[in-house]
């Protein structure tokens, strides 16, 4: 039997890797909420999987693919509707450090 | 005109051929009564007092051309998609428009209609319950005959919990039946569009019309849904019926996982009714029923947190502070189960015993044709009763999310009331068999004037 | 104590296929308006799903195959989630557990070899631009394929580095699936370097990646500074960390760009939006197919086809049909490959000018009548100048009689057909 998954929530650490603004009030929050939910879902733990095969798609299809053909695009103006970031065809975010990420 | 707007959706076609009445008398009678119930129910968040053809309210998950689509949330308040869900087109080939946008939970993300970030959602039946989710406008406009028909989706139960928490008809095709192309993700794995009426007939009309495969979903079959009127009015001598014995006993030590007694007793005449129709009634087991909740809830967090992550405000939306609650605790949840070093404890976990709960299902149809049980544990309960734990808000999703685990078809028809508020029976089939459970719906409603009752309003 | 360099590559090739890798938009996106070639798909925006590009996997699995990779039997794209302005979907659909191509190899100069680790599928992100105090996004780039290239970290010097960039570019060219031009873009090098000390055969407990620097020179260079720092740092008893870094062009140095506190947590997952691919011996077997003779291969089979050196085997690659077509004409009149091959690359031959059979004409004439024709004579003076160093010099230095003895091997050369007064006054021209 494995041992119990020791879950440590690190709120802010989480919200930050997730990308999720939290006040102080919100993570005090949810840091009780997690706990709780964490405590149920361990119950996973005692399933026995041994020798199952995850299963990530239920779809049954496989080499889904099409051929290399375009199709006409978005015109610049449809693509930039639904924001007032841009400038001369380009959408414009806070700058970020020169190089590009991942 | 009072009388057009009660009408099925198969019913009005026919009147329309009929030519009772024209598209526009029709479009004016719902827009009246829109006008004189949606302020107090709030179905919709979106009219659109121009539409010339058949009515139909579609979730405002789903992307429409030229139409706000917000999701409910406040991010994407001022968001009109350039571009048309696969969904839409199709009910377009069949003269069929958006007559609205309904309400939902934000992001689909709920199970009563109280997490929209714009208004709550009443249940027709009694105005201070709530009308379950996160299908929550569909489901009332469709109860208290604001559309034709509607659209809702169906990721852990949302389109058939609230169609049994307000009395009518909701389908959850088998996954890969409908394009997800322009439905708003919540869990990918897991979403699948469905239709919500006021009939099991017409049930499987706008499944056929919304089926098939679009060279933008991978995921969707070319499989067409189709089923001849005499197939579906067959009736149902002789099917194997199974029912879990799982969902009806109480988990050891999780009173309050169990099913409240009178839905239980009326979920017990309706299966007995069931077996007056012809039907053998086979008990079986699935086993893996109380770990499937645990599974569900770290697939869909992990997915959800990913499928959030596009909202950045830059091409589209407002800043990510204005995410709601229920959102957020998942974006959250997701992110830790997915984060280093957690990947095998928890989703390739959870992946695994979602490979049992899908054997569970594969072993009893080895047996039965179809499971039945109930949709949810409780009638609707009071707005406000259950936000604040969302652990028992998650209980509530026990019996219907194991079926988007294996993928299999889902069917929630009216079978009874509990102190004035509905209760649906669940008709689960095999995957790719909407057929044996649309006709096992079909059956039992005629047998029954469940589907007659109609709220007042 | 001395210290070798530990040394892997990742590069990324972008593919020439029409569309892009997962929607519909033109992938010819060079020089175009922003945003003027995207879709829901590739924007990023809510409810759009991607759908795989056959071609692009296709191209991927050639690559994979040219690298004597195992291609696996169950492929599966996964997420690779982070925010970035430049990622529409804040993730990036790539692969990780389940890669298309593994376990390769490729062999350069000098006999050593580079084992692949994998070749695997992957799309592009948008381009950002920076002008005053904001970013400038342009999405016609997202979701254009690329494919990833990973080494292990086979690498101890840049000259392999840059052995192996030039053979691998060549072997992407050959297979037609992308042009592999560094300058634009479309094909980028990344490396991890540490060092290690002289004889260790454990992976050193670091690694310094070198991201973002886009000329193959600066690469070179950041990595030879980053040899030289790490060997220093070491050599003074510092302990190194897992960093990111960058070269600073006019400071001539590698910096800091990101510490492995801060190193990013992807998080993948298999992409539920897409089903797995299962490839069958039956589609290797069509693909194999399809893979033209490589470089590698056409260069070395000339060598011991035809008995040519190593160096002109190289560069008859550069002419292969042409030279091919001349042999097999040649074989008819009683001309050598060898003869070919030399005439081909001391002349330089324009392509768009010059038939095979005339190549084996002159050839021909050469060997036969009086040779006449300028062109054959300067070819054989040039020869003949080549041939005779000491001579040359001579004659350069005043002895204006020498010239006769490069006369004597031209006549020499032409067994005696050449117009001797004409050879004169060329190789007259040819020494002033």
């Amino acid at each position: 039997m494995k041992p119990k998954i020791t879950a440590v929530f690190d709120t802010s650490k989480i919200a930050k890797l997730a990308n999720v603004p939290l006040t102080d009030e919100e993570s005090h929050k949810y840091t009780e909420q997690f706990t709780k939910i964490l405590d149920y879902i361990e119950q996973l733990n005692s399933v026995d999987t041994k020798g199952v095969e995850p299963t990530f798609n239920v779809s049954g299809q496989t080499n889904v693919t099409r051929k290399d053909e375009t199709s006409t695009s978005l015109s610049q103006d449809e693509a930039l509707q639904n924001t007032s970031n841009k400038q001369n065809g380009f959408f414009v975010s806070k700058r970020v450090i020169g190089e590009e990420n991942g | 005109m009072a009388d057009i707007t009660a009408l099925t959706l198969t019913q009005t076609l026919k009147a329309l051929d009929d030519k009772e009445f024209s598209l526009e008398e029709l479009n004016e009678a719902y827009l009246k009564r829109i006008e004189k119930y949606n302020p107090e129910l709030n179905a919709y968040l979106y009219v659109n007092n121009d539409n010339k053809k058949i009515p139909a309210a579609i979730k405002e998950v789903i992307v429409t051309r030229g139409i706000p689509t917000t999701a409910s949330a406040k991010i994407l308040e001022r968001f009109i998609p350039p571009y048309d869900a696969t969904v839409i087109n199709n009910l377009f080939e069949q003269g069929v428009g958006v007559l609205g946008k309904t309400n939902n939970d934000e992001f689909a993300m709920g199970g009563s209609g109280e997490n929209s970030a714009y208004r709550v959602t009443k249940n027709p039946w009694d105005i201070t319950k709530v009308p379950g989710g996160s299908s929550s406008g569909s489901a009332a406009a469709v109860a208290s005959d604001l559309c034709v028909f509607a659209l809702g989706s169906d990721t852990g139960g949302s389109i058939r919990q609230p169609a049994s928490l307000t009395g009518i008809v909701g389908l959850k095709p088998t996954y890969g039946r409908v394009s997800r192309y322009g439905l708003i993700a919540m869990a990918s794995s897991l979403d699948q569009i469905g239709p919500m009426t006021k009939s099991v007939e017409d049930a499987a009309l706008v499944l056929e019309w919304i089926s098939g495969s679009d060279g933008y979903d991978a995921n969707a079959s070319s499989k067409k849904f189709k089923v001849k009127s005499e197939k579906l009015k067959s009736g149902i001598k002789g099917l194997k019926v199974g029912v879990p014995k799982e969902y009806f006993a109480v988990p050891a030590g999780r009173q309050r996982e169990g099913l409240d007694p009178k839905v239980k007793r009326v979920i017990e005449e309706a299966i007995k009714k069931i077996e007056e129709l012809g039907a053998e009634i086979v008990e079986i087991s699935l086993p893996h029923s109380e770990y499937a909740l645990a599974a569900y809830y770290i697939i869909v967090s992990s997915e959800v947190s990913s499928n959030m992550a596009r909202y950045d405000g830059i091409r589209y939306g407002k800043g990510r502070e204005t995410i709601g609650p229920e959102v957020k605790r998942r974006i959250m949840l997701g992110t830790y189960s997915l984060s280093s070093g957690y990947w095998d404890d928890y989703y390739a976990k959870a992946a695994k015993v979602r490979t049992l709960v899908k054997r569970d299902f594969e072993k009893a149809y080895e047996k039965v044709d179809v499971i039945v049980g109930p949709v949810s544990p409780t009638v609707a309960w009071s707005i406000g009763e259950k936000i604040d734990d969302p652990l028992t808000m998650y209980l509530q999703d026990i019996y219907t999310i194991s079926a988007n685990l294996a993928g299999v078809p889902g069917l929630s028809v009216p079978c009874g009331f509990v102190d004035g508020l509905p209760v649906g029976l669940q008709i689960l089939g095999k995957q790719w068999d909407e057929e044996t459970i649309l006709r096992v719906g079909y059956a039992y409603e005629q047998a029954t004037d469940f589907h007659k009752e109609k709220p007042k309003l | 104590m001395t210290y070798t360099p530990v040394i892997g590559l990742e590069v990324h090739a972008e593919l020439n296929t029409k569309s892009k890798m997962f929607c519909k938009c033109s992938a010819d996106y060079f020089g175009k308006e922003p945003n003027t070639h995207t879709c829901p798909v590739c924007l990023g925006l809510p409810g759009a799903l991607p759908y795989i590009n056959q071609k692009a996997i296709e191209s991927c699995m050639k690559i994979g195959l040219a690298l004597n990779c195992t291609i696996s039997q169950e492929s599966l794209f996964e997420r690779k989630n982070y925010f970035y302005p430049d990622l529409s979907k804040g993730y990036q659909i790539s692969q990780y557990r389940w890669p298309l191509c593994i376990n390769g190899q490729l062999t350069i100069d000098n006999g050593k070899v580079i084992r692949i680790n994998r070749a695997h599928q992957e799309e592009d992100t948008g381009k950002l631009s920076h002008t005053g105090g904001v970013t400038l996004i342009d999405f016609n780039r997202s979701g254009v394929p690329l494919v990833e290239i990973v080494t292990e970290p086979d690498f101890t010097n840049t000259q392999q580095i840059r052995d192996y960039a030039k053979k691998l570019q060549q072997i992407i060219r050959d297979l037609g699936v992308s042009n592999a031009d560094m300058e634009r873009g479309d094909m980028r090098l990344e490396a991890n370097i540490s060092v290690r000390p002289e004889g260790q055969k454990e992976l050193p407990p670091y690694r310094v990646e070198l991201k973002n620097i886009n000329s193959f020179r600066f690469m070179v260079a950041a990595v030879e500074y980053e040899i030289k720092r790490q060997t220093e740092a070491l050599e003074k008893g510092a302990k190194l960390h897992q960093e990111t870094r960058g070269w600073d062009e006019d400071k001539k140095q590698t910096y800091l760009q990101r510490s492995k506190e801060e190193a990013n947590d992807y998080r993948y997952f298999p992409e539920p939006d897409l089903p797995q691919l299962t490839i069958d011996k039956g589609q290797l077997t069509i693909l194999r197919k399809q893979i033209p003779e490589l470089s590698s291969g056409k260069s070395k089979r000339f060598e011991q086809e035809y008995g040519l050196t190593k160096e002109q085997a190289n560069i008859l690659t550069g002419y292969a049909e042409f030279f091919e077509r001349a042999v097999k004409e040649g074989k008819e009149h009683g001309v050598d490959a060898k003869q070919i091959a030399n005439y081909i690359i001391n002349r330089k031959i324009d392509l768009e000018k010059t038939l095979p059979a005339e190549v084996v004409k002159n050839l021909v004439e050469a060997k036969s009548g009086i040779v006449d024709s300028g062109d054959q004579l300067e070819v054989l003076a040039k020869e003949a100048i080549n041939d005779n160093p000491e001579v040359v010099e001579s004659y350069k230095k005043g002895k204006i009689t020498a010239i006769m003895a490069l006369v004597g091997a031209v006549m020499k050369k032409s067994s005696g057909k050449a117009d001797a007064a004409k050879v004169k006054t060329i190789l007259e021209k040819l020494l002033s």
